[in-house]
Parts: structure tokens; sequence; C-alpha cells
């Protein structure tokens, strides 16, 4: 019998990490595109440090970050009385992280296709930069919040490295699908690990296919114009 | 549509601009320096050659461009804030003084962001929301607690009532026009800007296009500010005309005393191209097409033995008569 609590952590810990993302990855990628400072390229930059770093370093030093050794591990112990080592809010920060250029590059790259009379127009109205976002921009660039918001989804859930290193494998805590089905390889149980991949292959794929189904979708309405 | 007669909150206000900005144009850097002053109600054409700084001066007075230095007044007395509800009252329109209300003086520091200037802006390509409908675009436009019966207003006006629940990307280019015409209206700005409104559409197109700018100037009495360089638009819309040149205001009177008379004829020049040649008697007459306008201009045998049918040519008009010239 399939034991479903990795997948429903799994699907848990990649929701919260997709809404938190959405919440941040909207004013940061905004920021982003508009911002005219220089420096601003070093923050594209780190952003999309998880995509090239591998996750074993982020996962290292997220830990080091965590641990209750450490200064910052040791303030939110002390004020908060939140241990991220090990836990699921530590799992979800350390994907929110690990998952954030695959919310902000969509995003900014749906803020920079936007014509930047839309922008103009809206403040020749009256708006404040607030309403143009919420009631102007966001609605024209509905691909790239789904695909910022699908893209981080399905990475998430597909990650490994840095779940192992920070959450390790609690069952029912941090044992993720993807933890699951190292740890049932090393039982050996090949069956059980087999049920986790299929499962897991076939729901990455249809999130793919929903992402470019709504892609092509847009383009084709958008070619009409 | 019953005409209303709107009485202005205040009898002759003015806008009153300056402003100084480094161009970076084609030909090089170019310093735009131009001062002018408008009677409030009256349409102004800014007219002249691109890369005179027409559209920047636009974007300096809805506060889309920072000028090096500048000051914008606008209103002659204080205290016209929405009276009447002619002018919207989003909130701040600028800081009043006796003498109206001040968007931009650099040497006091005030630059009044572009959502706190009551100015309605209509962009060369229109910058239409493409997810609002032609309704919508309208009731968006409209300040918080604004009358919303001037959107039924603007779309019987405008004659877009049939088209209302249609987005941006089914209309044609004439009827994108109106809306984004209809749109700068509704929340009936203190300023209307317009920027080379008609240059995307045909000849016929234009024509119906300077009656509904007409219809809703007559209508609403709104200072209109617009950026053409296609002279019957020109003559038809607007009140004064300032020429801009080298980046100053080289004149500023009415379209008449502009074009008609000879004061810069030695400046004029017209191209287009030759769509007839016609012997009489010891001359000839080439008849050029130059913009929607045929020019006819007379030629000794000698010239127009070096002239032909479809040739692009410059009509210039010197001190006196007109001169054709073959170019390319």
């Amino acid at each position: 019998m399939i034991d479903w609590s990795p997948l429903w952590l799994s699907l848990r810990l990649a929701a919260f990490t997709m809404a938190i993302l959405l919440l941040l990855g909207i004013p940061l990628a905004w920021w982003l595109a508009y911002n005219r400072a220089r420096w601003k390229v070093a923050v594209e930059a780190v952003i999309s440090l998880p995509m090239v770093l591998p996750p074993s370093v982020l996962g290292f030093y997220l830990l080091l970050a965590f641990s209750p050794a450490g200064g910052f591990g040791r303030l939110l112990d002390r004020l908060f009385d939140l241990r991220l080592v090990f836990t699921f809010p530590g799992l979800v920060l350390a994907s929110v992280i690990y998952s954030l250029p695959f919310m902000i590059n969509p995003l900014l790259a749906g803020f920079r296709s936007l014509p930047a009379d839309l922008h103009e127009a809206s403040r020749t109205l009256g708006k404040s930069d607030w309403t143009t976002l919420l009631r102007v921009l966001l609605p024209n660039m509905r691909a790239s919040l789904i695909t910022g918001a699908v893209l981080s989804f399905a990475h998430t859930i597909g990650e490994f490295g840095v779940v192992m290193m920070i959450g390790g494998s609690i069952p029912g805590k941090t044992r993720v699908a993807s933890v699951a089905i190292y740890d049932e390889v090393q039982s050996p149980h090949y069956g059980q690990a087999n049920r986790y991949a299929l499962i897991l292959l076939a729901l990455s794929f249809t999130i793919l296919l929903l992402v470019y189904l709504i892609n092509h979708r847009y383009s084709k309405s958008k070619s009409m114009l | 549509m019953t005409e209303k007669p709107i009485i202005p909150a205040n009898p002759a206000p003015t806008l009153i601009f300056q402003a100084t900005k480094m161009l970076h144009t084609a030909s090089g850097p170019q310093l735009l320096d131009i001062g002018f002053q408008l009677k409030q109600g009256s349409i102004l054409a800014l007219y002249g050659p691109s890369g005179a700084g027409k559209t920047t001066i636009l974007r300096i007075l809805a506060g889309l461009t920072d000028a090096a230095t500048g000051y914008i007044q606008i209103g002659g007395t204080s205290g016209d804030n929405g009276k009447g509800g002619r002018s919207d009252q989003s909130g701040k329109s600028g800081q009043s003084s006796a003498n109206g209300d001040i968007w931009l003086d650099t040497s006091r520091h005030i630059n009044l962001p572009t959502r706190h200037r009551s100015i309605g802006f209509v962009f060369q390509d229109f910058a239409l929301f493409p997810h609002l409908t032609v309704r919508q675009q309208l009731e968006f436009a409209l300040p918080k607690k604004a009358d919303r019966s001037i959107v039924n207003e603007l779309l019987t006006m405008m004659d877009l009532e049939e088209l209302q629940h249609r987005k941006p990307a089914l209309l044609s280019g004439g009827q994108q026009q109106r809306v984004a015409l209809a749109r700068a209206i509704a929340r009936r700005p203190r300023l209307l800007l317009l920027d080379e409104p008609l240059s995307a559409l045909d000849d016929e197109m234009r024509y119906r296009l300077q009656d509904f700018i007409l219809k809703a100037h007559r209508f609403y009495q709104l200072t209109t500010i617009l950026v053409s360089h296609y002279l019957p638009e020109i003559f038809r819309l607007s009140d004064e005309v300032i020429v801009l040149e080298n980046g100053q205001v080289r004149k500023q009177d009415t379209a008449a005393n502009i074009f008609l008379e000879e004061k810069i004829s030695s400046k004029f020049r017209a191209t287009g191209e030759i769509i007839d040649i016609q012997p009489a008697d010891i001359v000839y007459i080439i008849s050029v097409l130059s913009a929607n306008t045929i020019v006819k201009v007379v030629a000794t045998a000698t010239e127009a033995a070096n002239l032909h049918i479809g040739q692009k040519v410059v009509v210039a008009s010197k001190a006196f008569n007109p001169i054709i010239l073959p170019i390319g």
C-alpha cells in the first residue's frame, strides 16, 4: 500500500511556496522592470543564482544560516521560538529562495513586454502606481503570471538537494516525495520508489503541458491584435 | 444630445509654460528652450519639423518627461478647483497660488507627479488598455467620486455606443482614436494634450476625427494643445499655432497669419509627386500632389524639360513665386 504523505507534503510545500512567491515576486519583478538603478543587475544575478548553483551548495549555506548555533537561527529561536532546520517552515523558506528565479524571470519578461505607454496612459488618467499595477499591468500579463506560478510550483515539487540538506527525511514533516523515492531506493523498495516516481513524472508532465497550452492560447489571442 | 452651455469657472485664466531641456536628436544635441502662454479654452497647435521638440513639450506638460528648468502654471485665479464640476476632483491639483496652480517650478523644486496633474493625454498610438472594453476604458478614467453620466455622454458624442462592449483589438484605427480621445476627456481635465492624434489614419478618417475633436472641444471647452505637422488639420482645429524651429518658438500666431502670409515664405517647403504637366501658352503648369493637396506651379519650358510625371519634387516658396526642384 502506498504511503501518500510524502506526495501530500510535496503538494503542500509547493502550494505554500508558490503563494509566497506570488506575493513577493510581483513587487520585486515590478521594481526590477521599472527601476533604473545600475546596481539592480546585481540583484538580478543574485535572484538567478539558484538556477546555476548546485542545490547542495544552497542547502549547505541555508543550513548554516538556519542553524540554532548560528546568529540568524538563534535570533529566530529566541524571538519567535521558530526553528527552521528539519522543519516544514524551514523547507518553505528554502524553497522560496530556491524557486525565486522561476517566478521572477517570467514576470520580468511579462512586465518588459508590455508597451511603455500603458503605464504612462494610466498615470495621465490620474492613477497611482499601485492602481496601475493591479488594474492595468497585471491583467495584461496573465500568461506570465500563470507561467511564473506554475513553474515555481513544479520546480518546488522537483527539488531534492535543498530539501535534503535543510529538511532531512522526517516522515510526515519533511519527507517530501522526491526524498521518499531516494529512501525507497536505498531500502531497497524499487516498486515503491517506482510508484512515487511515476506519479511525479505524470504530475510534472501535466503541469508543463498546462503551461504550454496556456501560453499557446494567449499568444494566439495576442496575434489577433 | 442637448448642447449644455458650459460656463467656465474662470473667465480667462491662462496656461503659462516655460521649459528648457537638452534634446538628443538625430542631428545631434539641441537645446529646447520654449516659453508660451495660452488662453483657457483655446486650441493651440505645435508645428515644426520632427525632432523640434513638439512631443517633448507635451510630455513635460504631462510630467512624463523632466525638464532641466521649467515653470508650468495653470489657471489664472485661485479657487477654481473643480468648481462647477468642470475639472476633475481626484485630489491634489498642484500648489495653489493667487495666480493659479503650479505644476512645475524647478526654481522652487516643485514638480507635481503626472497623476496629480489634471490632464488628458492622447498618445500617438492611442495606448488603449487591451484588456478593457471601450466602456471600461472610459470608466477607468473617471476619478473616484466623479459623475458617471459622462461615460454615456461621451459614448454618444464619439459615436461609440454600438462598440462599447468591444475590446480595442476589434476596433479600427479611427475607432481606437475616438476611444482614446473619449478616455482622455472622461475625467474632465483642465488641459487636453493630443500627440499627433491623427497621424496613423488615412485622409478621410482624419477629416471625420477632426469633427469629433471639434465637437468635444465645443462641448467641454477644454484647453487643448495639439502636436501636428499637417497643415489642413492645423487650419481646421487650432486657434493659435506655435512654430518650433531649432528648439525655439519661431512664431506664435493664428494659422492664417502664419501660413498664408509671406512672412515665413522663404522657409516654406513641401515635397510631393508630379501628377501632371500641361503646356499653357509659353509656360507649363506642373501639378504636384503634396499630402492630399494638389499644388499647381508654373514652370518654364527649360524647367519642364527636366521634370516628368511621377517624379518626386520639392516645392519651395522664395520671396515671390514658388519654385519647383527635382529631388533624389
